[in-house]
């Protein structure tokens, strides 16, 4: 690629020569631009030289022309001008619609911060009332399939109980084996130098049942399960299996939501049960051998530890938290439109949901228990 | 002008897929500034036959070289050059979602070239409007286009570097008839005005007849190329049965009423189907 300039007494001749393509775009538009126009009144240019011109090189040079054009110098070319400036011209000149509307959606100047906060505020609203409107939809679903057990896909619904639920068994049982053990072990130092360890047996088991064992299985599988079933129901959605189902006149909340969120519902109290077993066994088994303590004493002090109602307000947390989870999972999955990011970002949002409604859910239930005395 | 080799040449390509033979020597040769149409019934491996081409597939046996050098045997880093100088457009289009139009046609160009970012724009725009798209749908995302459209934003994302020759996989496979003429007007005017080299694989007559100088078709696992005029008449009894069965004939007869308007009016023809 090269451009040589002879000045005339009329103005400038170029001739340009080698391959003008897209690779020697960024060097012809420094060269060109370099050329000084002031008092040129005309420019010849000469591409005999040209080895090869594509649509980039065509469009360097027309740029070139245009400059030179409004610096108000007449351009000629020796011989007939590239066909490829004739096609680049016919090209931009056709109407386009539309293009004039292109920010209409711009925020005012100057007030950024407040458009930001006020389309947020709209947005958020939105999701509320889709979220519920999901959920009610999901619940008259679940009830009008509970006319005949063929509608409520017991297959389908055992397949997601050993997914969310019976894979996640080994995962479950090691976490809570292991967090039990740690808060069992601190406490144990702590309690040691008052005098008073035994009482880490309470704390265990009180602790477990009531919080730890759901709350740990919770948040685990909020990870697990609500990204695998945002991630199957957004991928179907991309590949418009749902459209398909829709089409075929199947309602995709019956065969695709419930059976989910009815699966997660059985599975996460089971997993629960045995994150309880297991922390309690890491529990015993730490006050055995670090606290020398008998079996039979943990056990006898458990007994005394424990109200009838322990167990029960742990587990009785599981199918909420469940629904909670796998709504979040499903909901998510069901508005993925369009593209491959837009599955990760609700993806994402949906694991991210799921830990925060189990949490906040928690604490509401803390509360409630806390004002019937339980 | 320069000895002309083929631009890309197939020799014996022969490709398997466990006990099962999808090419067994098959050749073909592509020669400059004509478009190649490949043809074949379903699952006679057509686009087996392109991802050799393009390196994606690597063949059992034969060589495949495009500017005289044989890809079969070049490194992922001497591939490099050689795909910048040709494009692809997937049958789906294939466009990342991910990305606005303009992106899409921008991305090669960041890959290859160290290019300013409003020259980057400017030419991905040109190649945008260049292929009929509206200057607007530049701005949008694949999944809010037409079938159409993807199909035109895949070709100018092809164009992106502009390349001397291109690939389409069934470009006018799902458009309704009159966008699949607006497709072909499209490939002539891109081959009559860039002087590009295309191959398409496609199944529609009206296409070949419009647009091929000439065709390849894939019987018994390999190819028997001539040009559209004569392979209409060949021996064999499928390409017989391909080019003269009930669809074929409509399509003969619009091709050679079609032939007198010809096709330099594409650029000005029908553009922007679904826009």
């Amino acid at each position: 690629m090269s451009v040589e300039v002879r000045r005339t007494a009329a103005g400038l001749q170029l001739e340009l020569a080698g391959q003008w393509g897209l690779r020697q775009a960024e060097t012809a538009r420094a060269q060109l631009a370099a050329i000084d126009l002031r008092a040129v009144r005309e420019v010849e240019i000469s591409t005999r030289a040209v080895e090869s011109l594509d649509l980039s090189g065509a469009w360097v040079l027309r740029e070139f022309l245009q400059r030179a054009s409004a610096a108000g110098a007449e351009v000629s070319f020796q011989g007939a001008p590239p066909d490829q400036l004739r096609v680049i011209d016919q090209t931009l000149k056709e109407p386009t619609a539309g293009s004039a509307a292109e920010d209409s959606d711009a925020a005012p100047p100057g007030a950024v911060l407040l458009y930001d906060v006020g389309r947020y505020a709209v947005h958020a609203w939105h999701d509320a009332v889709l979220s519920f409107a999901f959920l009610g939809r999901a619940l008259v679903t679940f009830f009008a399939s509970l006319r005949s057990l063929r509608r409520l896909r017991p297959i389908s619904v055992a397949r997601h109980v050993y997914d969310t639920g019976i894979t996640a068994m080994p995962i479950t049982a090691l976490i809570a084996f292991l967090v039990t053990v740690i808060i069992a072990y601190l406490s144990a130092q702590e309690l040691r130098g008052l005098g008073v360890d035994i009482y880490v047996v309470d704390l265990v088991t009180i602790g477990v049942l009531r919080e730890l064992g759901v709350l740990l299985t919770s948040i685990i599988t909020a990870g697990r399960s609500a990204s695998s079933y945002a991630a199957e129901l957004g991928s179907m959605q991309l590949n418009e299996e749902v459209d398909a189902l829709v089409a075929t006149g199947v309602d995709p909340f019956e065969v695709l939501v419930v059976p989910r969120v009815l699966g997660f519902v059985i599975a996460l109290p089971l997993l629960t049960v045995i994150a309880d077993l297991v922390g309690l066994t890491g529990g015993a088994l730490l006050c055995r051998y670090l606290l020398d303590m008998p079996l039979t004493q943990y056990i006898n002090r458990m007994n005394e530890a424990i109200a009838p109602t322990t167990f029960w307000v742990g587990i009785i947390k599981a199918p909420v938290f469940a629904v909670l989870i796998a709504l979040a999972g499903c909901y998510r999955g069901m508005q993925v439109r369009g593209s491959a990011r837009e599955l990760g970002h609700k993806v994402t949002v949906a694991v991210v949901q799921a830990i925060f409604l189990v949490i906040l859910a928690d604490a509401l239930f803390a509360i409630l228990f806390m004002k019937m005395d339980i | 002008m320069t000895l002309r080799y083929p631009l890309i040449e197939v020799r014996g390509l022969v490709n398997r897929f466990g006990s099962q033979l999808v090419h067994d020597g098959l050749d073909m040769e592509v020669r400059e500034d004509e478009v190649f149409g490949i043809v074949g019934g379903s699952g006679s491996g057509k686009s087996v036959l392109l991802r050799s081409i393009l390196g994606l597939q690597h063949p059992e046996a034969g060589t495949v070289r495009i500017q005289g050098q044989d890809i079969t045997r070049l490194s992922e880093a001497q591939l490099r050059p050689i795909k910048a100088c040709y494009g692809v457009a997937f049958q789906s289009g294939a466009l990342y979602s991910g990305l606005t139009v303009l992106q899409n046609v921008q991305l090669p160009m960041m890959e290859h070239l160290d290019l300013e970012s409003p020259v980057r724009d400017e030419l991905a725009l040109l190649k945008i409007r260049l292929v009929g798209l509206p200057a607007d749908a530049a701005y949008k995302y694949p999944a809010e286009l037409s079938g159409g459209m993807v199909k035109r934003a895949a070709i100018a994302r092809a164009l992106a570097l502009d390349p001397a020759l291109l690939f389409l996989d069934e470009p006018t496979s799902g458009l309704d008839p009159v966008s699949a003429t607006a497709f072909d007007d499209l490939v002539l005017f891109l081959q009559k005005e860039l002087k590009l080299t295309i191959v398409m694989i496609t199944h529609d007559l009206d296409s070949i007849f419009r647009t091929c100088n000439r065709v390849g078709v894939i019987v018994n696992r390999r190819m028997e190329s001539d040009t559209v005029e004569r392979i209409v008449d060949h021996p064999n009894p499928f390409i017989r049965e391909y080019f003269h069965g009930e669809r074929a004939r409509g399509a003969r007869i619009a091709a050679h009423e079609g032939a007198t308007d010809g096709g330099g009016a594409a650029a000005d023809g029908e553009r922007g189907d679904g826009a």
